[in-house]
């Protein structure tokens, strides 16, 4: 497993570079680059609600952000039913996430779209390993104890050890929520510390569970501890907290990987998941990346939207453009 | 390649266009030019001039250059419909508002749409910000109008008001004068900016499609020469202006003498003030939407960034960042941060004043803006105070930034400035917040939030950012009058001082000179000279003639004793019931002081009393005057602070000598001013003998300071005074006029009245108005959760 692989799915010509340039080699554990870092609440609330206000995409641009969407979405399955079939359904609409005629009627065909990565549980590794061979699309595996993380450390590590054996190519972990809320530090450090170890050259998303640790500026020392422990991603939820992905948790964590970068130089990538459900969803956070980031977050390498039923309003949204009639879900092959 | 390919190489956002076909064909049909509206029709197009569209200088319409006789006729309607009007039981005015309200938002669109035409305001804002902020505002008069009655007992509206607005956000302005003087009773003539007209005169459509009764609202159309017809209109009883302090000082001057109700909104140059313990991207943010909203035409906009040097490199690094992603072109366009400037006059008045700061060496940051009337947002460091840039307002999309080293240097920097409109202050320590909020000359304060508005909240400044305010109970009340007594026989001048030695005195064991107090002192006038005070039967004795020279030694002793302001209400009791008690003890004296001034027994008796039950009035409301909070914004404490004006001049009628002064300095220092009187020019004396009272009631020196001598010519000094915040004056008609022209220099509010009106004796003598007077509101915005 390569860095370049692990990068993500769509590989045409004229889009830019898929490939993280190197991996976040993480740094020793510095509190001074998170406390009594300020975050105002509401301020936050007002920026995010300003940000889908500020920006906006019409006909052919709302295609292209749309596609773009779909480049970027970890198309999910993490269910207590999930079955070996049910994963190679999904690994089929990961493969083609569009209709065909929407396709053609797009023009672009060459881009050989897919979506970002398909996320499972480990056990399912194996199978969609297997449905996605060839395809180049990465699989993700959630693990250490998903998604209350409340197991044995050493057990954890090797449930990564296990998903990436089975053929992960991105291990999205989640955090002891205790540490943060305890303000216990270097426990937090140590522990993504040893799972990035653990993960080996599988790419490792630590998911914060923003929705537990409540505060803003809980949600910022969290993303900056994992950043200094080595992880490649940062993620807002599990999808199985009360309150999941929402756009000031968003946009704080981006704010966080920004000041990281600005002070190491490491390019780490957000994660939003959980609670997204529709095109114009697709559309707020890519404006939050780009605005924020940059071009560069929009890329899948930089950038994922862990979601299951948005990619099938985006196909709705583009099936639209293409056609100028309003869309049923019930036309297109579910995931 | 297909265009969708093209695009996901470099994730443009592409055009967004607004669809503006529907006014655009609401403009074909008025392609012969707008008339004005007036008693509830429009008229023919007459002197018509062009408005256009600043984003791409094409005339969009032809609106009527506004006459004396337009002017003439719309206050004749106004007149006529204000009775009738005003007899409405408030529920029915409200009903009239409310589907205004209503109206509004059923044509929000098309609002939005024709104010982003005219004005060149982004279609985010008009459409998100203005016109909703319109609808709410009618929306809340209505319910001002509904209970006026109950919540505003006795007071009455002030008839025809003349409303003069600006173009910054033209149907908003329209909105915040209309909205309140209707629901008040009054009928209005309003004049919009005559570069953007038209949403005023799409309002005027929308108000006979609600049914507003004829002649309740007329807009007349025009320039300068129009709004100054309005304003100086013998026929309009209250005149509102929002705009430059540079208007509104000529509008000041213009109404003297007239009686005319006055509220003025005008310029400002806000500090934006950064601590180190700040959320510095949410300040960041702030910024964008304080100077970088409505391209920086906004008169309460932050424009003074004052950053602590701890952090100012990284939050200047950061700004820059952020200035670099604003999107600067066509305001029709959704992703438009910011649109166009107003007017080709405006670009080359903020193009000019950012060349002149260029020359003084200040260093410019900027970001791109497209050709034509356009200015791309530009940050300004390395500025100096005395900088052009940083004290005059520009009104465009240019913020300084100065770095700090404490909070006291902070609000040392941030109160540089004749201005006080607004604030910002950004901190995470709730204390530190609080303490600046409060120490900052502004009528309006954001913490850690910048331009929120709402009609709940007042909105209005301090010092030459004018008075009066808009929004909540107290903008309610600027257009609403308590009738003002009238004097049966006016009071006549007084008889001038005569400095030479008197024919006679009365014996007295001791021989006693009076003199002036300033700052707790005796002191002896400047000029050296003592004038006569009169009994009925010559000379009672003497009294120190005083001059410009002890007024200005006197306010400089009141500003001195600012610590007045900041004490308890319940300490400033203590003195003021102490005063009583004090008063008390010498009633004898001060009765037979009042009798030798030729008093019968009884009412030297009455006096004394009445200004001892006065005094305890007064130290009663100390800690009971206070503000509110207003119901805002979900998540917002929004704090109406009762503050003190500051330093005001006094100057007293001549009858009643004791308790004209008493009702004046009462309510004044009750509420933390500092004041200078003038006493009675004819007998000072019983003045005079007070400051013995106050030096035995532990009252601080430089609360109450006393200048006695020849009235009008203290008055002037006092008005032209530009470190006196208010004057209030009680004498002749003329003294009240030169009064009001003097005070235009540093626009301090003025309060004259005919000193002979007044039954001093009576309940007319104090209450609540006199406390009104003696305050202004601060409004401290306070966002929370986490």
């Amino acid at each position: 497993m390569t860095a370049d692989s692990a990068a993500g799915g769509a590989s045409s010509p004229g889009l830019s570079p898929l490939a993280n340039d190197h991996r976040n080699p993480g740094m020793p554990l510095d509190v001074a680059m998170f406390e009594g870092h300020a975050v105002n609440r509401s301020a936050a609330e007002r920026r995010a609600a300003s940000l889908g206000a500020r920006r906006s995409v019409k006909k052919d641009y709302q295609a292209a952000w749309l596609i773009n969407a779909i480049r970027c979405i970890d198309l999910t399955t993490l269910a207590g039913d999930d079955t070996a079939d049910r994963v190679r359904r999904l690994c089929a609409k990961a493969r083609q996430p569009l209709a065909s005629h929407i396709v053609e009627g797009l023009g672009i065909a060459e881009l050989r779209l897919t979506t970002g990565a398909v996320c499972v549980y480990p056990t399912m590794v194996g199978h969609a390993a297997k449905a996605l061979q060839g395809s180049g699309i990465p699989v993700a595996s959630v693990a250490t104890g998903f998604p209350a993380g409340l197991m044995p450390l050493n057990l954890r590590l090797e449930e990564i050890r296990y998903a990436v054996a089975e053929g992960a190519d991105e291990i999205d972990i989640v955090i002891t929520r205790e540490h943060v809320l305890t303000g216990n530090w270097s426990a937090l450090y140590d522990e993504v510390a040893a799972m990035r170890e653990a993960c080996g050259p599988a790419h490792l998303k630590a998911i914060l569970a923003t929705g537990d640790l409540q505060t803003l500026r809980n949600v910022y020392a969290a993303s900056m501890v994992s950043m200094q422990a080595g992880a490649d991603f940062i993620k807002t939820s599990t999808g199985k907290e009360g309150v999941n992905a929402t756009l000031p948790v968003s946009l704080v964590m981006v704010r966080a990987l920004r000041d990281y970068l600005d002070a190491t130089g490491h390019r780490i990538g957000f994660k939003p998941a959980g609670g997204m459900k529709s095109a114009k969803d697709a559309l707020n956070w890519q404006f939050l990346m780009n605005e924020e980031m940059g071009r560069d977050w929009l890329e899948p390498h930089l950038f994922r939207l862990g979601a299951s039923s948005m990619l099938g309003d985006i196909e709705r949204q583009l099936e639209h453009h293409v056609t100028g009639r309003y869309s049923s879900a019930s036309h297109l092959a579910l995931a | 390649m297909n265009k969708i390919n093209e695009i996901l190489k470099t994730m443009e956002y592409g055009p967004a266009p607004e669809d503006s076909a529907v006014v655009r064909d609401w403009l074909k049909r008025h392609e012969a030019g707008f008339g004005h509206f007036i008693d509830g029709q429009f008229t023919q197009p007459s002197q018509t001039f062009a408005v256009t569209n600043p984003a791409n200088g094409q005339t969009i319409a032809k609106v009527s250059q506004g006459s004396d006789a337009d002017v003439e006729a719309a206050v004749k309607a106004a007149r006529a419909a204000q009775g009738k009007w005003a007899a409405l039981p408030g529920h029915a005015r409200a009903k009239h508002l409310y589907a205004l309200a209503r109206h509004v938002q059923q044509h929000a669109r098309f609002l939005a749409v024709l104010e982003t035409i005219d004005n060149g305001k982004p279609i985010r804002e008009s459409r998100d910000i203005d016109i909703p902020l319109v609808a709410r505002h009618f929306y809340h008069h209505a319910g001002w109008a509904e209970i006026l009655a109950d919540e505003f007992p006795g007071a009455a509206p002030h008839g025809v008001c003349g409303q003069v607005i600006p173009w910054n956000f033209p149907l908003l302005m329209l909105a915040w004068k209309v909205a309140p003087a209707l629901a008040a009773g009054n009928t209005v003539v309003l004049k919009p900016a005559e570069y953007t007209p038209l949403t005023a005169l799409a309002l005027a459509e929308i108000a006979r499609e609600a049914g507003l009764p004829k002649g309740v609202l007329n807009i007349v159309t025009g320039d300068g020469a129009t709004g100054a017809a309005i304003t100086g209109h013998p026929g309009v009883d209250k005149v509102a202006f929002t705009g430059s302090t540079e208007v509104g000082r000529i509008i000041r001057r213009q109404i003297v003498g007239s009686g005319k109700g006055l509220t003025l909104e005008l310029g400002g140059k806000s500090p934006f003030i950064v601590f180190a313990d700040a959320d510095l991207d949410a300040a960041v943010e702030g910024v964008v939407d304080s100077i970088w909203f409505n391209q920086g035409q906004v008169c309460c906009a932050g424009s003074r960034i004052l950053v602590a040097e701890a952090v100012s490199a990284r939050f200047t690094d950061l700004l820059k960042r952020r200035m670099a992603s604003l999107r600067v072109g066509d305001p029709l366009d959704k992703s438009t941060d910011i649109g166009a400037i107003v007017h080709p006059v405006q670009l080359a008045r903020i193009t000019d004043l950012v060349e002149k700061g260029r020359a003084e060496g200040v260093t410019i940051h900027q970001g791109t803006a497209p050709a034509g009337c356009f200015y791309p947002p530009t940050l300004v460091t390395e500025v100096e105070p005395a900088s052009i840039l940083a004290s005059e307002e520009i009104f465009g999309p240019v913020v300084t930034l100065t770095p700090f080293r404490t909070p006291e240097d902070a609000v040392a920097l941030a109160n540089n400035t004749r201005y006080g409109l607004a604030a910002s202050v950004w901190s995470e320590n709730i204390n530190l917040a609080l303490d600046v909020a409060g120490k900052v000359r502004a009528g309006v304060v954001w913490i850690n939030s910048a331009n929120i508005f709402d009609a709940g909240a007042g909105f209005g400044g301090y010092r030459e950012s004018g008075f009066g305010r808009e929004g909540g109970r107290e903008g309610m009340a600027a257009y609403l009058s308590h009738p003002a007594p009238r004097a049966k026989k006016p009071e006549e001048a007084p008889v001038a001082p005569d400095a030479s030695p008197a024919e006679t005195l009365p014996a007295s064991v001791i021989d006693r000179t009076a003199k002036l107090y300033i700052g707790g002192k005796q002191a002896r006038p400047d000029s050296g000279y003592s004038y006569s005070v009169n009994g009925p039967k010559g000379a009672v004795g003497l009294a120190p003639l005083g001059n410009r020279k002890d007024i200005r030694n006197a306010v400089e002793a009141a500003h001195a004793a600012k610590g007045w302001g900041g004490q308890t209400g319940h300490n400033r009791a203590q003195v003021l019931y102490y005063l009583a008690e004090n008063l008390a003890a010498r009633a004898v004296e001060f009765e037979e002081r009042l009798k030798s001034f030729g008093q019968t027994a009884t009412a030297a008796k009455t006096e004394v009393e009445t200004a001892i039950r006065r005094i305890f009035w007064y130290a009663a409301q100390s800690d009971k005057f206070d503000g509110a909070v207003h119901s805002t914004k979900s998540a917002h404490v929004t704090l109406a602070m009762n503050e003190p004006v500051g330093v005001i001049g006094l100057v007293c009628p001549t009858a009643l000598p004791l308790l004209g002064l008493v009702s004046l300095a009462l309510p004044a220092v009750a509420m933390g001013n500092r004041v200078v009187v003038v006493p009675s020019q004819t007998h000072p004396l019983a003045a005079t003998d007070l400051y013995q009272v106050f030096e035995t009631s532990d009252l601080p020196g430089g609360v109450i300071n006393i200048v006695t001598g020849e009235r009008e010519a203290l008055a002037k000094t006092l008005a032209e005074h530009d470190d006196v915040d208010a004057l209030w004056y009680f004498g002749t008609a003329a003294g009240g006029r030169a009064v009001e022209t003097a005070s235009a220099g540093n626009l301090k509010q003025t309060w004259t009245e005919d000193g002979a009106a007044r039954n001093w004796l009576s309940a007319e003598g104090q209450g609540r108005q006199f406390l009104t007077r003696a305050t202004q509101v601060k409004n401290i915005w306070v966002p929370y959760g986490e």
